[in-house]
Order: structure tokens, then sequence, then C-alpha cells
């Protein structure tokens, strides 16, 4: 099943078009991967899911991006409920300055609900146990977060998401400022994470995105140019531009 | 754009041709043997294998090393593991040419059965094939792959003509023949296997070219 589509996407940041009329179907629980030169577009199309790049002045959107069959980029979108049910990590964890217990119920303090201090810890609990840190961490929650090695931040701030409970989890770069055994327990968090989610990740390494993901599309240029099974992808691209890209040879 | 990549293919497509070099000449020197009724040509075969073992391991390792290295997408991938496909079957042709070797060693020394007529044909249709299936690896070139599948069932009739004469010629004729023509039997089963090994080898190419398994669907060929 779709989880989210785009039909005929297009985006202007003022008179450079980033994205061209972009279609593509992303799978409920299923990794994708985006790959792609940089300046290709592959994280504006990510921001387009969460409407990021309505912080940015002089974008223009046009076409269609479903999620569950609801047009997000429709006038009167709830952005708040959005970005709730679409969740975003980035290239270098960016905890906040506070305890990690606060890191994690932030989100839902700031929904102002009222949840009672038992409910909370709950949601810690499950929320740490979702990203596998919950056993090394629950006797030191009220540590500062910054006091964490990288690679347990940006499992921190996958949790902090995780307790607002989303559908959907991009992924910017999330491994770019890991070393490769720290960047291998974030992949093997994802694959546990698909199983709940839709996960649609960015990527510049592409060993990453074969090894992760299911699905991987190739974006050239603001255009979608191959979108396929990942393993069909990187053994049999049917374009000749996406053969270049994934042997070295463009440029 | 220039890959150091691509040098270390080519290297890898170097030591195919060398190996492909080393197993049709293992074929002509044993067919030779056979024919010529030479012994000392026939245990030269046999010895010299070890070289070709050789050769397969150093392949192998090569084609392993640039996997581990290179970590190779695409293309690159399915010429690097078509590579170590072509070293395998390669290999094996060399067994099959020592193996001919050895039942020449058990002819040799037995009066003539009959003039070599179809078994020399076959011997030229499995050469023809193996160097056109290493000539479609080197060159990239599906279409001469396909011409070396579709040569197939030649080899095929071929080897059955010699059974059948060999059986009915002979052995049904005359028992007392039965410990010669059934060396001759086994070597037109070898040459066919030979054949047979080509094939794999020239399938192989095709999905390295084009992307399409055509092993085991026999359709893909000619767009039928």
């Amino acid at each position: 099943m779709s989880k989210i589509i785009t039909k005929n996407l297009d985006l202007w940041y003022g008179s450079f078009q980033a994205l061209k009329s972009v279609n593509a179907a992303f799978e409920a629980n299923r990794i994708t991967a985006m790959i792609g030169p940089s300046g290709c577009g592959k994280s504006t199309l990510l921001r387009v899911f969460n409407r990021m790049n309505d912080l940015i002045d002089g974008v223009r959107i046009g076409g269609e991006a479903l999620i569950d069959d609801l047009d997000i980029l429709a006038p009167g979108t709830d952005l708040v409920a959005l970005r709730k049910k679409v969740g975003m990590v980035f290239q270098r964890p960016n905890p906040f300055p506070l305890s990690i217990y606060e890191n994690i119920v932030f989100g839902v303090r700031i929904r102002g609900a009222r949840v009672s201090c038992g409910d909370l810890d709950a949601i810690v609990e499950s929320s740490l146990r979702g990203v596998l840190l919950w056993d090394e961490l629950k006797d030191s929650l009220r540590s500062s977060a910054l006091r964490l090695s990288l690679e347990k931040q940006q499992r921190l701030c996958i949790a902090r998401l995780l307790a607002v409970k989303p559908d959907v989890l991009l992924m910017d770069e999330p491994c770019s400022a890991l070393d490769p055994q720290a960047t291998a327990r974030i992949e093997e968090l994802m694959r546990e994470l698909k199983r709940n989610y839709t996960i649609v990740i960015v990527t510049h390494n592409m060993q990453q995105a074969a090894r992760v993901s299911d699905d991987t599309g190739f974006m050239l240029l603001g255009e979608l140019v191959e979108f396929d099974r990942t393993d069909r992808l990187f053994a049999s691209p049917r374009d000749k531009r996406t053969e270049d890209y994934i042997t070295g040879r463009y440029g | 754009m220039e890959r150091h990549f691509d040098t270390e293919l080519d290297d890898l497509k170097r030591g195919v041709i060398e190996m492909g070099t080393l197993v049709e000449r293992a074929i002509a020197r044993s067919i030779e043997a056979l024919k010529a009724r030479k012994a000392e040509l026939a245990r030269g075969v046999i010895e010299d294998d070890h070289v070709i073992d050789e050769l397969d391991l150093h392949i192998d390792d090569k084609c392993i090393d640039l996997i581990a290295r290179f970590q190779p997408m695409a293309k690159d991938l399915r010429l690097i593991t078509t590579g170590m496909k072509i070293n395998a079957e390669l290999e094996r042709i060399a067994d099959l040419a020592v193996d001919i070797a050895q039942r020449t060693l058990e002819l040799v020394d037995m009066p003539l059965l009959k003039p070599l007529i179809d078994i020399p044909k076959l011997t030229a249709v499995a050469q023809s094939m193996i160097g056109k299936a290493i000539e479609s690896f080197v060159k990239e070139d599906a279409g001469l792959a396909r011409t070396v599948v579709l040569t197939d069932p030649e080899a095929d009739r071929l080897r059955n003509e010699i059974q059948r004469e060999l059986i009915d010629d002979y052995m049904v004729k005359d028992g007392s023949t039965a410990p010669r023509a059934v060396q001759l039997l086994l070597i037109a089963r070898f040459l066919e296997r030979i054949c047979d090994h080509a094939t794999n080898i020239a399938e192989n190419v095709i999905y390295m070219v084009e992307a399409e398994v055509v092993k085991h669907h026999p359709e893909k060929l000619t767009g039928d």
C-alpha cells in the first residue's frame, strides 16, 4: 500500500526549479532510499513531506503530495498535525540541551494535552525501547542528553519522534556524522522501525542505500530518473544515467 | 570520467582470455593426441592442468578482491560475477580435456577402431563455441553470445550421430569392439559437455550485457 504519493510534483526556489514533475509512490512499512548527486533535489523532496520547505522564502510548489490519500499541500493543512505524523531526523543529531527524559517528552508537553506523570514515564520507556536504548539509559534519564555519544544522540532524536507517534520517519543523511559501527547500529534500528513506520532516507552513501532500503529512487537535476526495488536498481538499472551514477561514471 | 576501476576490470578480462586460451589449447592437444595416437601429448594435457587450476584460483581471488574493495554496482557487478562464473566453466572444460586425454591413453595401445570423422567435427564445434563465448564476454557482445547458445543443438546432434554409429555399426555387430567404442563414446560425451559449458558462458554473457536471464528460458533467446 502506498503511504506517500507524489503526482507531477514541481518545486521552485525563486526561478530555480528544484523538483521537476516528480511522480513516485512510497510504500508503507518499507524503507525507501533517495540517492543522487548534491543538489539533485532529494532533500527538497524529503522536506515536501512535512512541509519544511514552507520555511524558505520564495518557494512555490505545484502538483500533489498525498499522505494516506490526503493532499498535504492543500491550503488549510494542519501543519502541526502533519509534522507530528511525519517526523524528521537530520544529519547531525540535534538533542535539546535538556535531560534525556525531557527531550523525549518535549513534543508531548508542547501539544498542551494533560498527560499524567505515569503516562509520561510510559512514553519515555516505550520510546527508548523503540530505539533499543532503554536498558542502557533507564538509570540515567535525568542526565543531559548532550553527554551521550553522537550515535546515542541520534537514537534519542529518533526516540523523541516516536514519542509523538508518527507514521512516517524522514531521515536526511542520518548517519553522515557517525562512524561505521554506529552507522551499522542505526541501520539495524531502521530495519526494526520499518515494521511500524514508513521510512524515507536520503543518503549520499550508495552502499548504505543498497544495504538498508527496500526501494530506491535516483534523482538528477530535480528529476526522478528511476524508482525501483533496490535489488533491481543496483544490479540492473534501466536508465543509463542511473547506471553511470551508481558505477561512479557520472560527471 | 576515467576510472581506475576500469583498469582493474581490464585485468580481469585479460585473465579470462588467458584462461580461455589455455583451455582451448588443452582441448586441441587432447584431440590431436587422440587423432595422432600420441600418448606423450595426452600425458602433457594431464600434467599441464595444474597451470589452469592455478589461474582459476587467481581469477577467483581477483574477483573477490574487486568486490571487497570497490563494492561494484550494476554492470560492473554483473561483469565481475559473470567473470567468476565463466572462470568456473572454463576450469570444468579443462577437466573434460583431461578426461579426453585419459581416454586417449586407454586407446593408443589398441588397434584403430575406425577413422575419426565426426569427433573432429564435434571438436571444431566445441572450439568455435568456446572461442566465440570468450570473445562475446570480452567485447560485451550479447548478439555473439546468442549465436553460441543457438549452436548447442548442433553439438547434441553430432554427439547423437557418433553414439548411434558406435553402438549400431560396431558394438551391436561385434562385441569385441566395445572396449574401444566405449572410450570413443565417452570422448564424444565429454565434447558435448564442453559445448554445454560454452553455452553456460554465453548465457552468462547475455545476462552481463542485457541484465536478462536466458538460462532456463530458451524462449527469451529468440524473442519468441
